[in-house]
Order: structure tokens, then C-alpha cells, then sequence
């Protein structure tokens, strides 16, 4: 169980401040979801979180700067996962998901028997076991979401922070993918932050929301506290109504002006 | 639930892996005998083969070979067939090493300016030398070429990309590709009475003997060693540079290092036998379309493949129009490409 916190957090990307001075915070256990228009500055938020971009001001995981942490060890805590990962056509599913072991394999050595075993069991969990010997080229889009999350979880890591983590996926897959990591975060106890660009999508599942708009945090509270029809109209600049959902979460839904 | 291990995964594709490893090791092998008891020189093959029985230790067999034979099997043929085995095991090593470098399977280990470097000095020292000293100068000249070939595209690309990926790397070597062979173009045709002794050069030999061997033999394996062991490391680059950092992975020194192995073994083969073109490039496709794209399998498997290519390649080159010779850079095209195209026609895989 970690939190993950950032403070003042700016990153200068060619020249121009992309992100300055956000603060954002996900308690232990919590799902935090990065909304924003496109080209807000939501996947740099998370690449600046994942510490792969030059950045200033603080993310810290349970009080402790990430900054200061060897590549090894900050990669024990937080997993990343792109919007679009690069997935070799001709390894395989086992192989892949190996690959989240990095943090714990000597820099020159080799996996350990017990890689392979956590490797094995995190594929059972997420039902590839099957698929284990199967290349990537060969997987559907749901399967493919899927292993990309299985690498994240054989890093063991506290932390998920996960760009859009149901691209390109039908509405059926979107919903697996979402249940699927909402189960694991219960059970294991991880911190999740996504960027999601489906506004009601992240309502669903999110405790916490944070709207990215002009490189700062516009508003951050529950979803009923940032998704408001004026947030949306002022930061999206779209016309939208807003109503509870579900348990009272908001469901919001396009007006034609 | 660890208690269904290994998984599926691990069987499945570590099967064919140890067939593909001791297919080569055996190809290699095999050709390698081959190449010792077949020549131009007439020394009856059974001779030769109980003479290499009887080099063995503990092992003693009368060939009934002239002294003469013997040297001449110890003395030019040996020393040939080693040279081929290293020379090819470090382009194709060196070609998959690119390739995991630049996450691209088009290149090829004189993609960065070696050629062109190692051909440009080599150029240099036919034209503007005269005699045996300039002839024992080209091995130490090729191999600073090649290396300063790929020092001034890391340099450029550095300079222009700030840090930059790998395309504006490619890019600056295609630059100090053109660049330098319009420098050795222009120093060739000042002196055309050498143009022979340069494209006989260029198109590769490896003929050089013990000599070569020595000389080439302590880059070659440290050199190989350091890529074998950034094998993995080349893997998880593989997933993009984000993802690789995100595990923890320092990208930047991984593929520096890398390039640097890759680069070392280049121009030393580069130095010993001189431009042997194709084999860099095909060998680990080859390995890759038989063994799958994980570079511990890629790596080790394109220089033992490569070895075995090179040496059969070597073997035509010499008996094919024996006494004479053929240049071996033109073996290796011309026998590797429908090869090549045989291996892509039978192994029709998802586009890598």
C-alpha cells in the first residue's frame, strides 16, 4: 500500500512549460484518474510521475522523493504502462511479461526461478496461462491491454500508473480491462492512476479526480466534485449535462449546443 | 499455484531454440571440416582428415601426408578457416548488436560510417604507399577508419539530435557514409593504376593466416562477450525506451555500450578481411525467422550461424574457380540473397 503524492510538479518540454506547479495526491489503495482535454499535458503528467521525463518540484511515494531513489528501486514502486506500448510481434506473452522482473535481475545476469514463478502465477491471474506461449503479434486488442498489464503487475510495484489503459478497445473489452484492474487494486491493495479520456468511464471507477488544464491542476476532489457541468463546459469547452448515476456517481453526457 | 511450472511458455518456445542451437553448432561443425578438407591445393581429403585427427591430443593416426601437405594444411588452410568462423561470427553478432540498438532489422553492422571509414583509409594507405609497408599498414589503418567512421556519426547525431533518438542517428550515418566514400572515390581514381589492390580489398578476403587470427582474435572476444551478456538488456529495450526506463533500465548507456561492442567487433573484422558485405545483415534474420526475436537467442545464434555461413562462403570462393579465386564479398551475395528469400518464403511469420 502506497501514496503516491506530487508537489509543484513542472515539466519543460522544447521550450515550452508544458505542466508548472501541480499538486495531485492518491492515498493508499485509492484509483486516481488524470482527466483533461486532449494535448493537456495528462500523459506528461504521468511520464513526470513515472520519473521519465526531466521535471521540476516532488513526486513522492509514502513521504520519500522519488528523485532520490536509484533507477532499480524507483521501478520496485511505481510500474508505467504508454497509451501505445511497443509489443514486439515475434516475442511471447511468457517473455513479455518476464520483462517486469527487470528491477529484481542483477543489470548483466539472468532471471531467477522465482521471476519465472511470480511471472506464472501473475499470467493465471489474468487468465493468459493459455496464451503464455503465444507471440504478441497474434493477440487481439483485449489480450493484448491485458498482458500489458500482467508485465506492470510481475514488477510487483505499489504503484500502477497506467496511460489510457483502454484504447482502442470495444465497449465490452473497455469494461473487462477496467473490472479486471479494480479486482486486482482490491486485492492487492495497489494505487492506481489512469488517464482517462471517457469523462463518465472515470466517474465509474475512480475515488479521486484530478482535471489537467493549462499545465496546472484545475480542480481535484470526488468525481461529483470535479465532474460539474461548468468544470466541463470551462475546461473542455463542450456543452454537457450531468446527472447520478449508479450509487450516485456522475454520468455525464453530450448536449448538442 | 506455482506448482503448474514451468509454464506453457517456457516449453513452447525453448523447444525449438535448443534444435536451432545445435543445428548451427553442428552446421558449424560440419562446415568447418569441410572446409579443411576440401582446397584448392590437391592433398587427398582422407589425408588431411586423419592429419587433424592426429593434431588432436591423445590422438594419434598416420596420414601419409609430404611435410609439405602438412604445412600447408597448418600453414594457409587452418588459419583461413578460423579466420572465416571469426570474421562471420562478429559481423553477424555485430549486425543483430545494430539491430537491437537501433530496434530496427534493417540494420546492419556498417550502417554508422564503418565502411565507409575502414574503406576510406584503406584507400588511402593502397594509394599513397607503395610496397610491402603499405600492404602491413591496412589491417591498423581499416580498423581506425572503421572506428572513426562511427565516432564522427555518433558525434553528428549527437550534435544535431540533442539526445535524440535513433533515427538521427541513422540519419548522420548515412551522411558520413556518403561523405567519406566521395573522399575515398576521389582518392581511388587519382591513382588507378592500385584500382585493383583496392576492390580486391574491398570485397573482402580471408586468406590473411595466423597473423590475422592473432591480431583479430583478443577484439573479437571481448567484444562478443559484451554483447552476449546485454543480450536481455537489448529485450527489454525492445518494448521502447519509456517502458525500459520505467524497469529501471539506463537506455542510453545500454545502447552506447552496445554500439561500442558492436562497432569494436565490426572494425576489427573490418581490419582482417576487409568490406564482407550481406552477412550482418541476413544472419541474424535468418536466426531470428528460425528461433524468434529474443536477443539471447539472436545474439549467440547469429555468430555461430554467421561463422558457418562465412566459412562455406570462403569454401565456394576457393574451390569454385580454383586455382583462381573469387572475391568472397561476392560469395556471400550471391549465394546469401536467394538463400535469404528461400528462409522468408518458408517462415512466413507476423512482420517483425
Amino acid at each position: 500500500m502506497s501514496r503516491v503524492e506530487a508537489r509543484g510538479l513542472g515539466v519543460v518540454l522544447g521550450g515550452r512549460a508544458v505542466l508548472a506547479g501541480v499538486d495531485l495526491r492518491a492515498d493508499a489503495g485509492e484509483w486516481l484518474a488524470v482527466i483533461g482535454a486532449n494535448g493537456a499535458g495528462k500523459s506528461t503528467l504521468l511520464r513526470a510521475l513515472a520519473g521519465l521525463l526531466p521535471h521540476s518540484g516532488e513526486v513522492l511515494v509514502d513521504g520519500t522523493p522519488v528523485r532520490g531513489l536509484r533507477p532499480r528501486e524507483r521501478a520496485r514502486l511505481l510500474a508505467y504502462a504508454p497509451q501505445t506500448p511497443a509489443l514486439p510481434g515475434d516475442m511471447t506473452v511468457f517473455d513479455y511479461a518476464l520483462l517486469g522482473r527487470t528491477p529484481y535481475i542483477p543489470h548483466l545476469g539472468r532471471e531467477s526461478r522465482a521471476d519465472r514463478e511470480v511471472t506464472g502465477s501473475v499470467l493465471e491471474r489474468l487468465d493468459l496461462t493459455a496464451l503464455a506461449g503465444r507471440t504478441l503479434g497474434h493477440l487481439s486488442g483485449g489480450e493484448r491491454q491485458r498482458v500489458v498489464l500482467a508485465r506492470a503487475l510481475t514488477q510487483r510495484a505499489s504503484v500502477l500508473l497506467l496511460d489510457e489503459p483502454t484504447t482502442a478497445l470495444d465497449l465490452g473489452h473497455q469494461q473487462q480491462v477496467l473490472e479486471l484492474l479494480d479486482r486486482l487494486r482490491l486485492a492487492d491493495g495497489l494505487t492506481v492512476v489512469t488517464t482517462l479520456h471517457d469523462l463518465s468511464v472515470a466517474g465509474q471507477y475512480a475515488d479521486r479526480m484530478t482535471l489537467v488544464a493549462d499545465g496546472g491542476a484545475a480542480a481535484t476532489g470526488t468525481p461529483e466534485q470535479v465532474l460539474t457541468e461548468e468544470l466541463i463546459g470551462e475546461h473542455f469547452d463542450a456543452r454537457v449535462r450531468v446527472v447520478a448515476g449508479t450509487g450516485g456517481r456522475p454520468q455525464v453526457h453530450l448536449e448538442r449546443p | 499455484m506455482t506448482g503448474s511450472l514451468p509454464p506453457a511458455g517456457k516449453v513452447r518456445t525453448a523447444g525449438p531454440r535448443l534444435l536451432v542451437t545445435l543445428a548451427a553448432c553442428c552446421l558449424l561443425l560440419v562446415s568447418m571440416l569441410a572446409a579443411l578438407l576440401v582446397g584448392a591445393a590437391d592433398i587427398a581429403p582422407r589425408g588431411a582428415a586423419l592429419q587433424l585427427l592426429d593434431w588432436l591430443p591423445f590422438v594419434s593416426a598416420d596420414s601419409g601426408l609430404a611435410p609439405v601437405e602438412r604445412a600447408l594444411l597448418l600453414e594457409l588452410r587452418l588459419p583461413r578457416v578460423l579466420l572465416a568462423a571469426i570474421v562471420g561470427g562478429l559481423l553477424a553478432c555485430a549486425g543483430a548488436g545494430y539491430q537491437g540498438v537501433f530496434r530496427n532489422p534493417l540494420a546492419d553492422p556498417y550502417l554508422l560510417g564503418a565502411a565507409a571509414g575502414a574503406g576510406l583509409t584503406t584507400t588511402a594507405v593502397i594509394v599513397f604507399t607503395t610496397g610491402e609497408g603499405g600492404t602491413l599498414l591496412v589491417p591498423g589503418a581499416a580498423f581506425a577508419g572503421a572506428i572513426g567512421g562511427v565516432m564522427l556519426a555518433y558525434a553528428l547525431g549527437n550534435v544535431a539530435g540533442r539526445g535524440g533518438g535513433t533515427a538521427t542517428l541513422v540519419l548522420a550515418g548515412v551522411a558520413v557514409t556518403s561523405f567519406l566514400t566521395a573522399i575515398q572515390t576521389f582518392l581511388q581514381q587519382l591513382d588507378v593504376e592500385e584500382l585493383q589492390r583496392v576492390y580486391s580489398w574491398i570485397l573482402g578476403n580471408v586468406g590473411g593466416g595466423w597473423e590475422q587470427v592473432r591480431l583479430v582474435l583478443p577484439y573479437a572476444v571481448v567484444s562478443v562477450v559484451v554483447m552476449l551478456l546485454y543480450g536481455r538488456l537489448l529485450d527489454v529495450l525492445s518494448v521502447g525506451d519509456d517502458e525500459a526506463s520505467s524497469l529501471g533500465v539506463n537506455v542510453a548507456r545500454v545502447r552506447l555500450v552496445v554500439l561500442l561492442a558492436a562497432s569494436l567487433a565490426t572494425a576489427s573484422a573490418v581490419a582482417v578481411s576487409g568490406l564482407i558485405g550481406f552477412v550482418g545483415i541476413v544472419v541474424p534474420h535468418v536466426v531470428r525467422r528460425l528461433a524468434g526475436g529474443s536477443y539471447r537467442a539472436v545474439l549467440p545464434l547469429s555468430l555461430v550461424g554467421g561463422a558457418a555461413f562465412l566459412v562455406v562462403a570462403d569454401l565456394v570462393a576457393r574451390t569454385v574457380i580454383a586455382p583462381a579465386e573469387l572475391p568472397i564479398g561476392v560469395v556471400t551475395a550471391f549465394t546469401g540473397a536467394p538463400f535469404f528469400v528461400t528462409v522468408l518464403r518458408l517462415t512466413r511469420r507476423v512482420e517483425t
